[in-house]
């Protein structure tokens, strides 16, 4: 989504109201619940939250001139760095060494790749459309973001096919994006 | 807190796989010895079979020679490109000046906007940033201004020490009704 990006691609900038903060706000508790405790770390009280509008009807919100979430349609999904600070808040995958590569080039992920000994998945079913980070065997970091083309289940037991479509991976458009 | 490389911006574990995997070596080294060694000198756990791991670094090795060569060519390339001040007659007696290839120097130390809306107080003009004919931004000031334009981008690349040449161009006039 992201391969692609830079400030010439966001059309309007504003300061949304506290009232949509607020929405926003519950509406990020309700899709990472593990992320209340520290909702108030992410997004000050004071602090205005501005929203950039983008081609591609992507919206980035913006705190302190960091992007912290952007979604394009319902799900808000975090951006890399927000991921780093707080890892334990989002669901996770693991892809083996072999994949690391294709997915910093930005490609899809593929099910072999999730499926394989050094690639770890859930033990539970996870339903399609999922906002999953992707992380890789061997590294501690997350190294992308993106969602579930097949559900859990499907790609354990399919093992073919793009797996995860990816949003975000380090070293793309959002990653190196400056105001 | 995740140490984030310098170079390649990414996460110093990545490194390996970025553009500039030489370089971002030697500045964890001398930067956060503890982590190169960990991440350098000790044996990497893989599920991979030798063969494959070899076919990885022997595919990254290439894309990093072939982004060193690249460099190499942008910087000879810079080298030998120059700013072009334009001269250009619009009537038998009346200049404007057109300034390309600004995107050479550093947006980050130039902006073009300002040094637009700089020009324009500074020449008492009208002054606009606008697309030559090879598609790229150039400013163009309504007047005769190219000596003071010169001398300005001169001050201006010797204070921050950038090695571009500039170079001076007069169009002649043509009557273009005959």
């Amino acid at each position: 989504m992201f391969k692609k990006f830079s400030k010439d691609d966001v059309h309007t900038r504003t300061n949304v109201k506290s009232s949509v903060a607020k929405t926003l706000k519950s509406k990020l508790v309700s899709q990472y619940p593990k992320l209340e405790d520290v909702i108030d770390e992410i997004i000050p009280k004071k602090v205005p939250i501005s929203l950039y509008k983008c081609e591609d009807k992507i919206q980035l919100y913006v705190v302190n001139n960091e992007i912290l979430f952007y979604q394009q349609f319902d799900d808000l999904i975090p951006e890399l760095r927000l991921v780093h600070k707080y890892p334990d808040a989002f669901p996770s995958v693991q892809v083996d060494r072999g994949a690391i590569k294709f997915v910093l080039s930005g490609a899809n992920i593929m099910c072999p790749g999730l499926t394989s000994p050094g690639a770890k998945l859930p033990e539970e079913d996870w339903p399609v459309n999922k906002i999953v980070v992707v992380y890789a065997e061997g590294k501690e970091n997350a190294m992308a973001v993106g969602k579930l083309a097949m559900s859990i289940n499907d790609i354990k037991t399919i093992n073919k096919d793009t797996g995860i479509e990816l949003y975000e991976y380090l070293n793309d458009g959002m990653w190196n994006f400056r105001d | 807190m995740v140490l984030y490389c310098e170079i390649c911006s990414l996460p110093v574990e990545f490194c390996e796989f970025g553009k500039s995997f030489k370089k971002c070596k030697l500045w964890l080294q001398s930067n956060n010895n503890e982590i190169y060694n960990k991440l350098y000198n000790s044996d990497i756990k893989s599920s991979l079979s030798k063969e494959e791991e070899e076919k990885i670094s022997n595919s990254l090795a290439k894309m990093q020679l072939k982004e060193e060569r690249k460099l190499e060519r942008d910087l000879i390339n810079l080298q030998n490109s120059k700013i072009l001040i334009k001269r250009i007659p619009r009537t038998k007696h009346k200049y404007i000046v057109a300034i390309a290839n600004l995107d050479l120097l550093d947006p980050n130390l130039f902006d073009m906007k300002k040094t637009c809306k700089k020009f324009a107080s500074k020449f008492a003009t009208g002054c606009s940033i606008s697309k030559n004919s090879e598609k790229k931004d150039e400013i163009v000031i309504q007047g005769d201004v190219a000596d003071e334009v010169e001398s300005y981008l001169r001050e201006f690349i010797d204070s921050n020490g950038i090695n571009i040449k500039i170079e001076h161009v007069t169009e002649r006039f043509t009557n273009k009704k005959k």
